[in-house]
């Protein structure tokens, strides 16, 4: 959070609407602990990250599409041989993400 | 209009005092948000008084321990139960790390210690030396005796703090150790080559420094991974830093088994 502060507060100056994801809880491997966070504006601009880069563009979409519902939700990546094809960590780890809408 | 959340917690992160953020993120009131100051004030609130107590008195003792995670509660605050998901996050002020003498190594160590978020202060005695010129990215540079500074900020120094000694000369070693020991540092690293350190544990052992305080005393200092240069030895110090606040030995990773990364709450 500390890092993307700065960002945070441009962004703001700005008028520009933003999301928060958190990493809220880690299973197994995973490269960031809880706590990392990304923010994401409506330009789709990103400030921090969240993982060693294997989800960042899914969570630009989710984030993107929570600024328009305004939906707050824990959102999971995991891998597994189901979902070889989807998004996930390389590790092998599972991320627990919460995404929220900045309106606090 | 009063400080938003978001307001609170920059200014108390700007500042450097510890702050706690709780978040509901699954159950109801999802996204209602406490956050707790180092006062124990704490602001918004999480859906309920009842809630907000028990959940403020937990993240009190998650901020001491600088912990992160997610914990769940019914939804009065109840042990046990699982209706809520509420994520705690602390913002702890960054550890900070001494390092007494204004040598080669300490440049290198300085800036080390700087990617991995220190707080880092360089004290040497000698004016000439301790200057913020040569170590422009140290956050304070100190002319002082080390048992003189250590008097001063020895009691703030926590379990995720470093002392480093790097004068291996004893007239300043031997000050600087048996001050550091009389705080609660979590790491105290002494440099020096198989002979400094033999000569200086003579003399440590005469300044009355027991068998028990002797185990905290990283001598020589860092982890044997062949440094050499100022930079390699910056990087052997810190790597024995974290293996020590991890409780592992570090060799290589290919050496061992099991998971890289120890599992996380």
């Amino acid at each position: 959070m500390k890092e993307i502060l700065e960002d945070i507060e441009k962004w703001k100056k700005s008028d520009k609407s933003i999301a928060l994801a958190r990493v809220v809880k880690v299973e197994g491997s995973g490269p960031r602990d809880p706590g990392a966070t990304m923010a994401v504006n409506e330009d789709g601009e990103v400030a921090g990250s969240v993982s060693g880069g294997c989800v960042e563009g899914a969570v630009v979409s989710e984030a993107l599409e929570i600024l328009k519902t305004g939906e707050r939700k824990v959102v999971t990546f995991g891998y597994s041989d189901d979902e070889a094809y989807a998004v996930g960590l390389t590790c092998g780890g599972t991320i627990h993400l919460y995404i929220e809408p900045l309106d606090w | 209009m009063g400080e938003s959340i978001l307001d609170i917690l920059r200014s108390a992160i700007h500042d450097g005092t510890p702050v706690a953020l709780a978040t509901v993120i699954e159950g109801e009131g999802a996204g209602n948000k406490l956050v707790l100051q180092s006062d124990g004030e704490t602001s918004g609130s999480l859906g309920n008084e009842a809630l907000d107590r028990v959940v403020a008195r937990d993240m009190s003792g998650e901020l001491e321990a600088g912990r992160t995670g997610t914990r769940h509660y019914g939804p009065n605050g109840e042990a046990r139960e699982e209706a809520l998901s509420i994520f705690i996050e602390s913002f702890a002020p960054p550890p900070q790390m001494l390092i007494f003498g204004a040598v080669d190594f300490t440049s290198a160590l300085v800036r080390v210690a700087k990617v991995l978020g220190y707080h880092v202060t360089v004290c040497d005695a000698r004016a000439i030396f301790a200057t913020i010129k040569r170590f422009p990215q140290a956050d304070v540079v100190e002319t002082e005796w080390p048992d003189k500074l250590l008097n001063t900020v020895g009691p703030s120094l926590g379990i995720r703090d470093a002392v480093c000694v790097l004068t291996h000369d004893n007239k300043f070693d031997v000050p600087a150790i048996t001050a550091a020991l009389k705080t609660n540092v979590g790491y105290i690293g002494v440099m020096g080559s198989r002979k400094t350190h033999e000569n200086r544990t003579v003399r440590l052992r005469e300044a009355g420094v027991s068998d028990e305080e002797f185990k905290r005393i990283m001598s020589p200092i860092g982890s044997d991974i062949g440094a050499r240069t100022p930079e390699e030895t910056a990087i052997s110090i810190c790597a024995e830093i974290i293996a020590l606040r991890t409780g592992r030995d570090a060799h290589s990773l290919k050496k061992g088994s099991g998971p890289i990364h120890e599992p996380s709450s």
